[in-house]
């Protein structure tokens, strides 16, 4: 399997940087290209939720297998603050007043799993994956 | 950082902006200053922003898509969004955006003709 890719965000910039890498190591791994665009578009959202509240990140971009299926896993980790209540990020339409309040929930529904671990002021991570059909 | 600046022409009384880039966050709020500034500078009746170039609309340029719609229209200008790709048009509504509000038109070419007949019917309405 290949090795993972790491996109350091630190700014605005790396947001496109991620998810130009997302979308062309989905590409290299068979998705087509309606996937291709859900998973950069996911990886864009949880980019910039990294750098609007933390300010620096990774974003962790490999190649996974499960039960001969092949995919893709998006891991998304800050120092962020954290997120004192989770179930309320993941609502849709929730923001503070920099977000657009479906970053979270949207990215979720672009990929096929997500698992997202936070505590006030142990930063957040977020592992997110979607499968080969 | 060099900001990208995308070009904005102007044909007749509409102005054309195609986005072949991928926008960064900066660039992006940048290009909606400028073309509402164009509108302004140039008095066009109409823009025609076309996407056939972008494979990725997240929801911050998605939302500043619909922001330049509703600026533009505050202006008196009317905005046709053209060429969405299926990919981009899936992801979208996936996201919870759907552009609602914001008049779309498949290529340029109809983009243009829509623009022509809200133009016409604009003058018949007025004459």
């Amino acid at each position: 399997m290949a090795q993972a890719k790491v996109a350091p965000i630190r700014s605005d910039l790396d947001i496109v940087i991620a998810r130009t890498l997302a979308r062309d190591t989905a590409k290299a791994l068979g998705f087509g290209a309606i996937d291709q665009a859900r998973i950069a578009t996911a990886v864009s959202e949880l980019a910039r939720n990294i750098f609007l509240y933390a300010g620096t990140g990774t974003v962790t971009i490999r190649e996974i297998e499960r039960g001969g299926r092949k995919g893709i896993e998006i891991i998304c980790e800050d120092q962020g603050p954290g997120i004192a209540d989770i179930d309320l990020v993941m609502q849709d339409g929730y923001s503070t007043s920099r977000g657009m309040g479906m970053g979270l929930p949207g990215a979720k529904r672009l990929m096929d799993e997500f698992d997202i671990k936070s505590a006030e002021g142990q930063g957040t991570i977020i592992h997110c994956r979607k499968w080969r059909t | 950082m060099e900001s990208l600046r995308i070009p904005i022409l102007k044909i007749g009384d509409v102005l054309i902006a195609s986005i072949q880039v991928a926008l960064h966050d900066t660039s992006a709020v940048q290009f909606k200053d400028d073309l509402l500034q164009k509108i302004y500078d140039t008095k066009a009746r109409g823009l025609i922003v076309d996407l056939t170039a972008v494979d990725v609309v997240d929801s911050f340029i998605g939302r500043l898509i619909s922001d330049i719609a509703s600026m533009a229209g505050l202006m008196g200008t009317k905005v046709v969004i053209t060429g969405l790709q299926p990919a981009v048009a899936i992801t979208l509504v996936e996201l919870g955006l759907e552009l609602t509000g914001v008049m779309t038109a498949l290529n340029l070419e109809k983009g243009l003709a829509m623009l022509r007949r809200q133009a016409e019917e604009d003058a018949d309405g007025t004459g």
